[in-house]
């Protein structure tokens, strides 16, 4: 019944993280038990995004070499009692886990909750390897840029040779203004170079920075354009029919002046 | 809509994004695909010696990215395999 996922991405810093947080806690506000697995060994960060730093104090290792009970090293989340985080080791380095483990600690999980996210690390190695051991589905975020298309490519690829279903994709950073000046790449482009299914587009706002800078993931946040994308990308996850969002609608000054009079 | 203005004569940035990763990517994809070469080598030697003797050292094989011409536009696999000796058939 219960589903593990694994965001992943291939390069660092497209929103692996953000995205991590913004579906756990949009599966949560829909009364769904779910845990996030910061599984990015050495370089903690979805604890600060979740605004739980200084909660932690037992982490993965700890779990997967028996220092502690895998209970003790689940973090409630603030808002949502139904929402857990099993943070990341910060001293330790990503040999410190195994393929293996990964899968005994997925089973495990599964037993008490519905939905378990899976923070990949950036790359290739061994970090990936472990991260998407004990998935069912894998999600492949990227940004309209040349590079973290190829990377996204090359991680694809890994995920269709694993025992993976062919992964889903998240386009994050769209930037409509760019877009529609020809300098940025479509999702069109985009899902059609990669040959992969759309679970959803983030446009490029400020209110993500705003919201880890406090702690809060945007999806809370019912007058954020990305929180809006992140509510819409859980609910298909669900199961839901949601139609993609339309960047483009609002944009513009001509089209602000036709909206005006057509109130 | 927003088409006029529009300039023709130098491609958007956009379309030169798409144009390179669609050069690129096959490149990559191919080399990505050495380890599965590794595998159908190992099928196709253990096929082919059902019917001829061949040396494993002398198998040669390898994806062939497309020429660019009319001639071959897709990916080709190439082996070469020299036959010691044909086996006698009953």
């Amino acid at each position: 019944m219960s589903e593990v996922f694994v965001i992943t991405s291939g390069k660092g810093g497209v929103g692996k993280t953000t995205t991590t947080a913004n579906i756990g806690t949009g599966l949560a506000s829909h009364s769904k038990k779910v845990v996030m697995v910061d599984a990015d060994i050495g370089l903690r960060n979805l604890d600060v995004v979740m605004g739980l730093e200084n909660r932690i104090v037992f982490d993965l290792v700890d779990v997967v070499e028996g220092n502690c009970r895998l209970k003790q090293a689940l973090i409630r989340d603030k808002t949502f009692s139904n929402l857990f985080l099993l943070p990341t080791a910060q001293t330790k380095d990503k040999s410190a886990v195994s393929p293996e483990q990964m899968r005994k600690l997925c089973a495990q999980l599964r037993e008490d909750f519905d939905y378990i996210l899976i923070d990949c690390p950036a790359g290739i190695e061994q970090g990936f390897k472990n991260a998407i051991a004990g998935a069912d589905k894998a999600i492949v975020v990227t940004t309209p840029e040349i590079s973290a298309v190829r990377d996204a490519d090359r991680i694809i690829g890994m995920i269709e040779a694993s025992e993976l279903p062919p992964p889903l994709m998240i386009l994050n950073r769209i930037k409509p203004e760019m877009v529609l000046r020809g300098d940025m790449m479509t999702l069109e482009d985009v899902s059609e170079i990669l040959a992969i299914d759309v679970l959803g587009i983030v446009p490029d706002d400020e209110s993500i920075i705003i919201s880890s800078n406090k702690g809060e993931p945007c999806v809370l946040d019912s007058k954020s354009l990305a929180g809006q994308a992140y509510r819409d990308i859980t609910r298909r996850i669900l199961g839901e029919s949601v139609p993609l969002m339309d960047l483009y609608k609002s944009d513009g000054f001509l089209n602000k002046i036709k909206n005006f009079f057509s109130r | 809509m927003l088409g006029f203005g529009k300039k023709n004569q130098s491609p958007s940035s956009r379309d030169m994004a798409v144009g390179r990763l669609k050069m690129v990517l096959p490149a990559d994809r191919v080399d990505g695909a050495s380890q599965m070469l590794e595998m159908m080598k190992k099928d196709m030697l253990e096929v082919i010696r059902k019917y001829v003797e061949i040396d494993e050292n002398d198998f040669d094989i390898q994806i062939c990215p497309p020429s660019g011409g009319n001639d071959s536009p897709d990916s080709r696999i190439k082996a070469d395999i020299p036959i010691k000796n044909v086996r006698r058939r009953r």
